[in-house]
This record gives C-alpha cells, structure tokens and sequence, in this order.
C-alpha cells in the first residue's frame, strides 16, 4: 500500500515537472521564433532599394507612389508593419518569389524534401562512422588511431566546404568515373517515377524503378558523403570525450571486475551511458548540415532550400530569402530544443 | 609547474624570469608569460599552427616583395591564359592570365583584414552585452540573453548571407555581416566568467570602496573575462576566415578584381576539370590559415584555460 502511494506520488510529481517543462519549453520556442521573425524583419527594412521605386519605376508621378506605398502598408508605423508581418509569418506566408513568382512558402516546400534527403543520408553516415571512431578514439587513447580521429577531426573543422566539394568532384566524378556528377537524377530516368515524397530515393524504391534509384544513389552518393565527413568530425570528437568521460567511472571497473569482456564493457556498458549526450550531439550535427547544404547544394546543383536562397540572393529576391532564412531558423531552434528535451527525458539524473 | 624543484638550477634570465618572489609587478608578468610559453611550446601541433599565422602575417606584410606578378593586372590573354603550374608561374594562371601565386598572396591582407576587423567589432559588443547581462543581472540579464539567443538560433551562414542581401556585396558588408553573426557566443562566455567573478570578496570591497557600477564592469570584471575570450576569438577565426570565403564563394563578398581567395575558388569552378589548379591553389591557402587559426586556438586554450583544455 505504502509502495503504490509512493509511486504514485512519484508519478505525480514527474508529470508535474513534465508540464512545467513542457510549458517552459513552449514559452522559449515561442519567443525565439519571435525573436528570429523580428531579425528577418528587420533585414528587410534595411534593404537601401525602395520596395515602392522597384514596383512602379523612378519616373512614376507622386500619386501613384503614394498609393502603391499605402497599398504595401509603408505608411504604417513600423510596429504595426511588424505586426502584419508576424500574422503573415505565422500564416506561413512569406509573400511571392519575383524569380519564381510562385508564394514563397510553396517554392520551399518543393525544394525542401531534397534538403532533408541529403541532410539525413549525411548525419547518418556521420553518426555510423563517427561513433565508432570516437569509441575507439577513446579505448585506444594516444594510439594512432587516437591521433587519426585528432588529424580527421582538425581537418574537418578547418576545410572550406565548398573548396573541399570541388576537388571530391573532380576526383571521384571528373577523373575517376566512379559517381555520377552534380544534379540529383540523370535526365533519362526523371519521368520514370512520380513524385510522391519528394525525396527521390524513396520514390523510386518504392515505385520498383531500380534503375532510378542506382542512379539516384550514385548522385547522391558524393555530396552525402561530404556533409557526412563534417559531421563525423563533430560526432567522433564529442564521442571521444564522452566515452573517456564515461570509462573513468566507477561502475566499468565494477563491470570489469565482474570478469564481462572488454566488448562488453566498452559497447554495452559504456556506450550505453555515453548515448544519452550523443543524442544532443546528432541532433546539433544534424541542424549543423542545415547550414552547410547552403554551400554543397550549389555545388552539387542539389535541388534543394539551400540552392533555393544562393540563387534568390543573386537575383536580389527578398521575399524568397528572408522566407528560406526563416524556414532554416526555425528548423534550427527546433531540433535544438527538440534534442534538449530529449537529453532530459531519456537521462534520468536531469529529473 | 610550480612545487617540483628543478633538477638544474636556472641561470640568468631564465632565473630572473622563473624567480619565486619577483620583486616588481613586470617581473611577475613577464614570469607568467614565460610559463605560458613554456606550455605553449610542449605541443608541437601548436607551435606550428603560430608558425602558419605568423608566416601569414609576413606574407601580407611584405606581399610586395613576395609577389612576382600584380595581382589584378592580367598578362597577354592570346598566350598567358589558364597556364598549369611552372617555374614561371608557380601556381598556374587564371582566366585572366592572372598568375595565381601572386593572386594567393595578396589575398593574404583581404583575409587578414577580415578577420582584424571581425574580431576587433564583434569581441567588444560580445564583452559588453555578456559581462552587463552577468554583473547587472535581473530583467537585463533576461533581455540580453533572450537577445543573445535569438542570434545564436540562426545558423552562422545563413543569417551573414541575410543580411550581405539586404546591404548589399561588398568586402565591408561582409565584415559587418559576419560580425552581427559572432558576438553571441562571446556574450555567453563573458556572461558565464562574470558570473564567477561577481559574488567575489575582492568585488565587494570595490563595492565598498564606492566604484561605480561601469568603473567595476570595466575595470575589474572585463579584464578578467578576456583571456577565456581571447581563447574563444583564436579558436573562431578559422570559422570567421571559411565564412568570409563561403560569402566570396557566392560572390557577396570582395568583388572583382580583389583577389579574394574565395571568389578566387568560384572563378575556378568554371573550368574544374581541365584547369584544375585555379580553384585548387586559393582553397588550399584558406585551408592552411584556417588549420594554422584552428591549431593555435587549442595550444592557447591549453595555456590560458587549463580547464576547458581536457
């Protein structure tokens, strides 16, 4: 009797804090989002062209310019400029494209799934590369293999993405032919399936077109790759630091004491608790390749939100910049917050 | 470092330098900073990565003694254009018949030039809003932080490129841009060190004492944050420097004909297959200033902030 009460008072109290968390979260989410909506903003007010001038030329008579600046809302305060702004940001609408002259929201939702797409395959590769290097990084301390996951590492962080891009190109497609070059389908195979996901490897696959899909692997292969090296840098570092951490400990002696093998111990024991960080640092490498997908999507000419804004930006396409700049910020402070709240479910000592 | 007595005994300077009881403040200075080097120069990897900055330094400095070509003038297009490399012209020449050496050389100052001007506009405004936020503390502290943290939401990249389309390209523009985009983490780590200092007895008795509230920021709890931050801004240079060539990459940087060695990269990526040495050459030079800036931040991390170093 006395157990269940106390359970369930326990019970209790964990889903209290989970609201409270939970509140609190929400509260942050919302301010940041404010906050990243009111930067975009104000990006958009610094802007030296004159929306009026740039819609009804410099030679249009004072009357029309009044107007069409009414119509915009200019003559608004700015607080109250802002506000439309925001209702309309919420809305999801970010007015139209110039270049596409679609709304801004529709082009990013198409090119969307093509980031995903290359940001997923990317982190994955990272994170089953990585964690083993990190992991043997650890055991082996000072080894060589300590020393190669250092020089990997260090490289990582100091190569410029696009440069580095450039010259995988030139090997592994221009000189060697083992992969298909920039684009995400050959020509040929583009009307060989439908549609369906927007992420060209599950339609195909799901649709039987193996052709299509050895294709589409061989184009995605190269630029995966890249932002896969990028986050094994990030992810075999942390994972190294997490795991000496973690085999400092007590309970891996015990572990060892009790005669488990050294497999064991490292895989099981000591990767299990090294896990609960990792997470946080696979969701931050993964909002990381967000950013440089900006780069290897112009590249790779990757159809994706990042070629979406390089090519907006040199067509001087506002709308579809601060839309783009906005979608990846956004997206940025979710997984943030998202791997966060991760960390403090799943690692019981944060409750 | 201290405790263990030295099996030799220094003698002259070194003694002088390493003295237990150094009878002026310039000698206690001048000890420590002796130490530190001493440290410093345990890690080879560090060493080297001082030997790539400063050899940068020299690079800019006297790039024109050093460059045997102007960097913008372009030779005979008919015969000296997109050349490989050769004795003549070590790194090759590009479209413009440009040698690509002297090209690298020169944007040696427009990378050094980045990175003095970054880090000279974004650590003040990092100092500032971190060590008021965590001296003042309460709905500034608040305010600030939530500031803070909205900048530090937006991906680096993608919040310079924002702003550089709404200035507008151009070398300044990028500056400022990636500028606007670095402060944030500065501000955390000043905010964090501040809040260390502030409940010490030696802040009480300035209190005490009756300084004011910016005479206490500015006189006691800055000059404590800045060797953690000094740290930091080493370490970011290699991210400010790929950031500024990601942006002349895109062509919002340094325009043409600056040689800018990112611009310089976006030239050769026109003709990557057959004339592979003019985007190969300028992104090599990013990457060994990038890997010097990277290196040299971790050895002065391990010297100024034993802590962090493991």
């Amino acid at each position: 009797m006395a157990v269940a009460t106390l359970t369930q008072s326990g019970g209790h109290h964990a889903l209290r804090f989970f609201l409270l968390r939970t509140t609190q979260f929400i509260a942050v989410l919302a301010t940041t989002l404010l906050g990243l909506v009111a930067v975009t903003f104000f990006i958009g007010r610094i802007v030296p062209i004159d929306p009026v001038i740039a819609i009804v030329g410099d030679r249009a008579p004072a009357h029309v310019y009044a107007r069409v600046r009414q119509e915009l809302g200019l003559d608004l305060p700015m607080i109250q400029q802002f506000w439309i702004y925001l209702k309309k940001a919420i809305s999801g609408d970010f007015g139209n494209s110039v270049l596409t002259t679609n709304p801004v929201m529709t082009d990013i939702i198409n090119v969307f799934p093509a980031t995903l797409e290359l940001a997923t395959l990317g982190t994955i590769i990272g994170a089953l590369i990585g964690i083993p290097l990190g992991v043997l990084a650890a055991v082996k301390r000072g080894s060589l293999i300590d020393q190669f996951v250092r020089v990997l590492g260090l490289i990582g962080y100091s190569v410029p993405i696009f440069w580095l891009g450039l010259m995988a190109l030139l090997l592994f497609y221009a000189k060697l032919g083992w992969v298909e070059g920039p684009g995400r389908l050959d020509v040929t195979y583009s009307y060989m399936y439908t549609p369906v996901t927007g992420i060209v490897l599950i339609d195909t696959l799901m649709q039987g077109q193996m052709d299509a899909f050895w294709n589409a692997v061989s184009h995605v292969m190269l630029p995966a790759c890249l932002l896969g090296y990028f986050s094994l840098a990030y992810i075999s570092r942390m994972t190294r630091s997490f795991m000496l951490n973690e085999l400092a400990q007590e309970y891996v002696i015990a572990a060892r004491v009790k005669g488990l093998s050294e497999f064991r111990v490292i895989w099981r024991h000591a990767l299990r608790n090294a896990s609960v960080p990792l997470i946080t640092v696979i969701a931050l490498s993964y909002a990381n390749l967000l950013e440089g997908s900006v780069l290897t999507e112009t590249i790779f000419a990757w159809p994706g939100l990042g070629q979406y804004i390089t090519n907006s930006l040199q067509n001087a396409d506002m709308n579809a910049v601060l839309g783009g700049t906005l979608v990846i910020g956004a997206a940025f402070v979710i997984l943030n917050l998202v791997s966060d709240l991760l960390y403090r479910l799943l690692d019981p000592r944060t409750r | 470092m201290t405790g263990a007595a030295p099996l030799v005994q220094p003698t002259g300077l070194r003694a002088w330098l390493l003295s237990p009881e150094p009878a002026s403040r310039w000698q206690a200075r001048l000890g420590r900073l002796y130490l530190g080097w001493r440290t410093f120069t345990k890690n080879p990897l560090a060493v080297f990565g001082l030997g790539i900055v400063l050899l940068l330094l020299l690079v800019a400095l006297f790039a024109g003694f050093l460059a045997p070509y102007s960097p913008v003038a372009g030779g005979d297009l008919r015969t000296l254009r997109l050349l490989p490399p050769s004795a003549e012209h070590w790194f090759g020449t590009d479209d413009q018949a440009r040698d690509i050496y002297s090209r690298v050389i020169y944007g040696s100052r427009i990378t050094l030039w980045v990175v003095l001007l970054v880090s000279v506009i974004a650590t003040p405004i990092g100092l500032l809003v971190g060590t008021v936020a965590g001296y003042v503390g309460g709905w500034v502290d608040t305010v600030l932080m939530r500031l803070t943290d909205i900048f530090l939401a937006f991906p680096r990249l993608v919040l310079a490129l924002a702003f550089v389309a709404a200035l507008g390209p151009g070398i300044e523009n990028a500056i400022i841009a990636i500028a606007i985009t670095s402060w944030p983490p500065y501000a955390r780590i000043a905010r964090a060190e501040t809040l260390m200092i502030r409940n010490s007895d030696f802040i009480a008795a300035v209190k005490l004492q009756g300084a004011s509230t910016p005479r206490i920021i500015m006189g006691h709890v800055v000059p404590l944050c800045i060797s953690s931050l000094i740290v930091r801004v080493t370490l970011d240079m290699a991210g400010i420097i790929l950031t500024a060539a990601g942006l002349g990459f895109l062509g919002l940087g340094a325009q043409p004909p600056m040689p800018e060695w990112g611009a310089m990269v976006a030239t050769g990526r026109n003709y990557l297959i057959d004339q592979w040495w003019v985007a190969a050459m300028p992104g090599l030079a990013i990457f060994v200033v990038s890997l010097g800036f990277n290196l040299l931040g971790d050895g002065l991390r391990d010297v100024l902030d034993p802590k962090a170093a493991k």
